[in-house]
């Protein structure tokens, strides 16, 4: 099956770990991402506070052109009600292209004004001819977790995953969405499937910030703490996303949280296709494992996964704490050794 | 029966009402007006603690027509876009989209020269604009260069970290129609301008 792709600008190079773990995935599970010719930027949450049309047309450009060639013969699988249907990974770039097909559906004179810049391009979009959905969400619904389940040839036993969802993808209700706009349960089953150990995670629908990290760096620090903090409350190895702007905030402002409220988290923060990458036996190197800030190296070798493809066996360091103790901070010994 | 006619003075006729303006602007349909005051919202909100109104407040303030107020309020500018206030609302009001329109109105009216969001906004679309995708390491320096020099320091070892694991480009891409691309948004700002002119607040 072959589904139109929308990567995003994230995807091309920050968050190019989800881009080469998505491919695989998809390969190991036997669908294609085509990805669209010559999109652009879905203006993220910034042109919307400058200009409403431009935003809009920004972001029809794309629908415009996933009309145009996943219509074209045999380009995309269409959906049961003959929609083209585009994939995107990140949860913005998501919300983006759903809410603006739904409100040019809704807004007639934002339908026709977006229509009437989109010509001055060569360019017509008809709302509601394309079916946006997250990446997440078609692999849960299309492929299935037992489908998943039968791919997996070293399962995750033993690590503890917090799956975090963020927003953008759980709200707001625009249709696509998971099943609960506060407390979904899609990514748990999914890591339950890849034999993963599932930890309660309460905030796992709180916001990372957004692009608060520059512009009020102290409101977002503790949005991002508050989210660390809950995870390593519940003993988590590491923390699954399905977004690039959270694995971003988590990953990247780690540091500076801890600069900034003393506290001592080491959390490596992973997009969800690469823990299905890991259980489906593929090799770290190749779906983006290294490029996180704070490392995953703990987390492969709790699962007996070597970071590098074909190394010998790095033996696993004795815990030195019991399972049932409360959460200790790290020695600077340890964070020498992972560094 | 004598007819009584009352005359109005000038200064009392309505004014375009604020409340009316506002959802208008807004995409889609807001339901800004159904709004019961029952702070929802702002008990939601996770950056509520830093804004000077919460959006329940704002939207009485809104409906008060205290048009310079609220705009020169930073609570769309410590909105977050985390959507809780909108999936609770009980009115199903769209907060969120009701931020971004009163952030776009703020700045078109000049209210927003303390703040430092709306030229993040301005700098991000700026690289969009010019290449059709967003250019991170061109934002960082050149916002930050403007609005946080002394952070700077604490953004270059974060850039290094990027750079380290091939995370950050050093140069942006270009798209292949970005003559297309252009010509769409000029229209676009063309119609919006015009619609300036003409007072068609729905659009802006």
């Amino acid at each position: 099956m072959k589904y139109g792709y929308y990567p995003g600008c994230s995807l091309e190079r920050n968050a190019a770990a989800y881009d080469v773990s998505a491919h695989a995935v998809a390969r190991t599970l036997g669908f294609e991402l085509d990805e669209l010719d010559d999109w652009n930027c879905c203006g993220a949450t910034e042109y919307i506070a400058i200009n409403k049309l431009a935003a809009y047309s920004l972001v029809a450009r794309n629908l415009a052109l996933a009309q145009k060639q996943l219509h074209a013969n045999g380009n995309g699988h269409l959906a049961a009600d003959g929609r083209a249907q585009l994939i995107a990974p990140c949860s913005a770039c998501f919300l983006n292209l759903r809410k603006a097909d739904r409100y040019l559906q809704e807004d007639a004179k934002l339908h026709s004004m977006t229509n009437e810049a989109l010509a001055a391009g060569g360019l017509h979009y008809d709302p509601g001819a394309i079916y946006v959905r997250h990446l997440l969400e078609m692999i849960v619904n299309d492929v299935g977790y037992d489908e998943v389940k039968r791919h997996v040839t070293k399962p995750l036993n033993g690590l503890r995953v917090a799956s975090y969802y963020g927003c953008l993808l759980v709200r707001p209700h625009l249709g696509g969405e998971l099943s609960d706009a506060e407390y979904p349960t899609e990514l748990e089953s999914l890591m339950k499937a890849l034999g993963a150990e599932v930890v309660d995670f309460p905030l796992k629908t709180h916001c990372c910030g957004g692009h608060m990290t520059q512009i009020s760096a102290e409101v977002a620090y503790e949005l991002i703490r508050r989210l660390l903090q809950n995870a390593s409350e519940y003993h988590a190895d590491v923390l699954v996303t399905i977004c690039p702007m959270c694995q971003l905030n988590l990953d990247a402002y780690q540091t500076r949280v801890n600069q900034h409220f003393g506290t001592n988290f080491n959390l490596p923060i992973l997009y969800f296709t690469q823990l299905m990458g890991l259980a489906f036996g593929l090799e770290p190197k190749t779906i983006g494992f290294g490029k996180e800030i704070v490392s995953a190296e703990n987390a492969l070798i709790k699962i007996q996964r070597s970071p590098e493809p074909a190394a010998a066996p790095t033996p696993t360091r004795p815990r030195k704490k019991k399972e049932e103790g409360l959460p200790m901070p790290r020695m600077p010994e340890d964070e020498e050794v992972t560094a | 029966m004598e007819e009584i006619t009352v005359s109005v003075p000038d200064t009392v006729k309505p004014k375009p009402v604020f409340l009316e303006e506002v959802s208008a602007a807004t995409p889609g349909v807001s339901r800004l007006e159904m709004c019961i005051q029952c702070g929802t919202c702002g008990g939601s909100c996770p950056s509520g603690a830093d804004m000077d109104h919460t959006p329940r407040a704002l939207f009485a303030m809104i409906r008060a027509g205290l048009r310079d107020e609220v705009l020169q309020s930073n609570t769309p500018w410590y909105c977050v876009s985390c959507y809780y206030c909108m999936v609770r609302c009980p009115q199903e009001v769209h907060v969120t989209d009701l931020m971004y329109t009163l952030k776009r109105m703020a700045i078109r009216e000049g209210y927003t020269d303390h703040e430092a969001a709306p030229d993040f906004s301005q700098t991000f679309i700026g690289y969009v604009e010019r290449y059709g995708r967003s250019f991170e390491l061109g934002l960082a320096t050149r916002y930050h260069l403007a609005h946080s020099p002394l952070r700077k320091v604490g953004i270059g070892t974060l850039a290094l970290d990027m750079f380290t694991r091939d995370r950050l480009a050093f140069v942006p891409k270009r798209i292949k129609g970005m003559d297309g691309l252009h010509a769409i948004l000029e229209k676009a700002k063309a119609i919006t301008r015009e619609a300036e002119l003409t007072g068609g607040t729905q659009l802006l």
